[in-house]
C-alpha cells in the first residue's frame, strides 16, 4: 500500500474537466456533515482508500483536494491516500493472487472469470477532527508602553 | 517575537518592542492558551460517491416503477454512439418505445439528431464536466415521458475515463470501441472496459481499410480483464450488421420485463431467464 499526501498549496492548477475534483467535492460534503455531527471545529486529517481499479488517480485527487478544501472545514486538513493494488480470486480454481489492472484473468489456471477481492475501493476510511477551539480563560490588558 | 503583542516579527529582542509597525497595544489582550485536546478520530468506511450512489439507486427505482430498462452508452468521443442510436431507433422504433438522454459538454446537436428519428430526447449539457452523474440524470428523467417508453438510452459524455466511476441508475453499461482506435484500448482503459456489460466494436465496415486493428486482439485484451464480457461487432451504416446488438437489447428487455413481473408477483415471472 502506498500513500500519497497532499503537500501542494492552494494555488495548484487543476484541469477542471476531471472527475477527481467532483469526487473531492463529494468528500468535502461528507466531511462537513461529520464536523457538524460531532460538533468539531474542523478536520485535521482525512484518510481515503483508492483502489487501482477505482478510476481515480491518487496524485490528481491530492491536487484537487488542495484546491477544493479552501475556505471550508477541511481547509487545514491533510489528505492521506492509501492506494490499494488489485487482488483477484479465480472462480474456476479458487486461487487468490495480486494482479495488474489490465491482467485480471487467473495466472494459475488461465481462467478468464475472476472475482476482484480488492482494487476498486473508493472509500472515506478515517477522519481526525479538531475539537472546538478553546475559549479564552482570561484576558489581561497588556501594559502600555 | 514581540513580547507585548505576540506578533511574529523577526529581530524583536525579548522584552523590547523595537519594530516599527503600528498597532494599538492598549487593546491587545493576552489569551492564556488551553492545551488542545487530542483530536477525535472517526472511522467512517463510506464510499466517497455515497451521495451519487444514493441518487443512482433512486433513479433505478424510478425507472423500475415505470418498467423502463436503462442502458448507459459510453465510449471515447467520436466512436459512433449517436450514429449507433440512430440506427437502433430506426431498426427497433416500430417494436420498442425508446427515449434518449444525451450528455455533452455543449450543444443540443445530438438530441436534435435523435428527435429527427421521432424519439423523445433530453439533452444534458455539462459545461466543463467530463461525465454525467446521477443527479444530472435525475433532473433529466423528470423531462423524459417514462410512461410512454420502455427502453431509455443514456448517451454519456465521450470519455473513456471519468464516466466509469459514476453510477447513473442504469441497468446495463455498454461501451463502444471503434475500429479507428487501438485494439489495445481495453488494456489501456481497464476501469471503463471492466464496467461494461457488453462491448460493441463500432465502425466495423471500416475494418477492410484498416490493417492495424485486429478484432481478435481487442477481444483478448477485453477477456484479460477477467469479466467474460461479450463483444459484438457493429456498423451503424449497415443495418444488417447491427442485428446481434438488437438481439442483445431485446433479450435484455425480455429479462427486464420478467424481473419487473416477478417484483409485481405475476405468475409467468416464474419462467427461466
Amino acid at each position: 500500500m502506498t500513500q500519497v499526501k497532499c503537500t501542494r498549496g492552494p494555488r495548484a492548477i487543476v484541469p477542471f474537466a476531471m472527475h477527481e475534483l467532483a469526487i473531492c467535492q463529494a468528500l468535502l460534503r461528507q466531511l462537513e456533515e461529520l464536523v457538524t455531527r460531532h460538533g468539531a471545529s474542523g478536520v485535521r486529517s482525512v484518510t481515503v482508500q483508492i483502489g487501482v481499479l477505482s478510476g481515480v488517480e491518487p496524485s490528481l485527487l491530492a491536487t484537487a483536494f488542495c484546491v477544493a478544501r479552501a475556505g471550508g472545514c477541511a481547509r487545514r486538513a491533510e489528505l492521506i491516500v492509501e492506494a490499494l493494488p488489485a487482488r483477484i480470486r479465480c472462480r474456476a480454481c479458487g486461487a487468490e493472487a495480486p494482479a495488474a489492472p489490465e491482467r485480471l484473468c487467473c495466472s494459475m489456471c488461465g481462467a478468464g472469470d475472476t472475482q476482484l477481492l480488492s482494487g476498486d475501493e473508493l472509500l472515506l476510511r478515517q477522519v481526525e477532527l479538531s475539537v472546538r477551539e478553546a475559549v479564552p480563560t482570561c484576558a489581561i490588558p497588556a501594559a502600555a508602553h | 517575537m514581540c513580547n507585548s503583542c505576540g506578533c511574529a516579527l523577526n529581530g524583536a529582542a525579548p522584552g523590547v518592542h523595537g519594530h516599527d509597525h503600528h498597532h494599538d497595544h492598549e487593546r491587545v489582550t493576552v489569551i492564556t492558551e488551553v492545551a488542545a485536546p487530542a483530536p477525535e478520530s472517526v472511522e467512517v468506511l463510506q464510499r466517497l460517491l455515497a451521495a451519487n450512489d444514493e441518487a443512482a439507486a433512486h433513479n433505478r427505482e424510478h425507472l423500475d416503477r415505470h418498467g423502463v430498462l436503462a442502458v448507459n452508452l459510453m465510449s471515447s468521443p467520436g466512436a459512433g454512439k449517436t450514429a449507433l442510436l440512430e440506427a437502433t431507433i430506426d431498426a427497433l422504433g416500430g417494436r420498442v418505445r425508446i427515449g434518449v438522454i444525451e450528455g455533452d459538454l455543449e450543444t443540443e446537436n445530438d438530441a436534435a439528431r435523435i428527435r429527427a428519428h421521432g424519439v423523445p430526447a433530453v439533452q444534458i449539457t455539462t459545461g466543463s464536466a467530463c461525465h454525467l452523474d446521477a443527479h444530472l440524470v435525475h433532473r433529466a428523467l423528470h423531462q423524459v415521458p417514462l410512461d410512454e417508453i420502455e427502453l431509455l438510452f443514456i448517451e454519456n459524455v465521450g470519455n473513456l475515463v471519468c464516466p466509469a466511476s459514476f453510477d447513473l441508475g442504469q441497468h446495463h453499461n455498454v461501451t463502444l470501441l471503434s475500429v479507428t482506435e487501438g485494439d489495445d484500448k481495453p488494456s489501456k482503459y481497464p476501469v471503463m472496459f471492466r464496467a461494461a456489460d457488453l462491448v460493441l466494436l463500432s465502425k466495423c465496415d471500416l475494418l477492410d481499410l484498416l490493417d492495424d486493428f485486429d478484432p481478435q486482439r481487442a477481444a483478448a485484451a477485453l477477456q484479460a480483464l477477467g469479466r467474460s464480457t461479450p463483444l459484438i461487432q457493429t456498423a451503424a451504416r449497415r443495418a444488417a450488421s447491427i442485428q446481434p446488438w438488437l438481439q442483445w437489447l431485446e433479450t435484455a428487455l425480455a429479462r427486464h420485463r420478467i424481473l419487473a413481473a416477478r417484483r409485481n408477483g405475476v405468475p409467468h415471472a416464474a419462467l427461466e431467464l
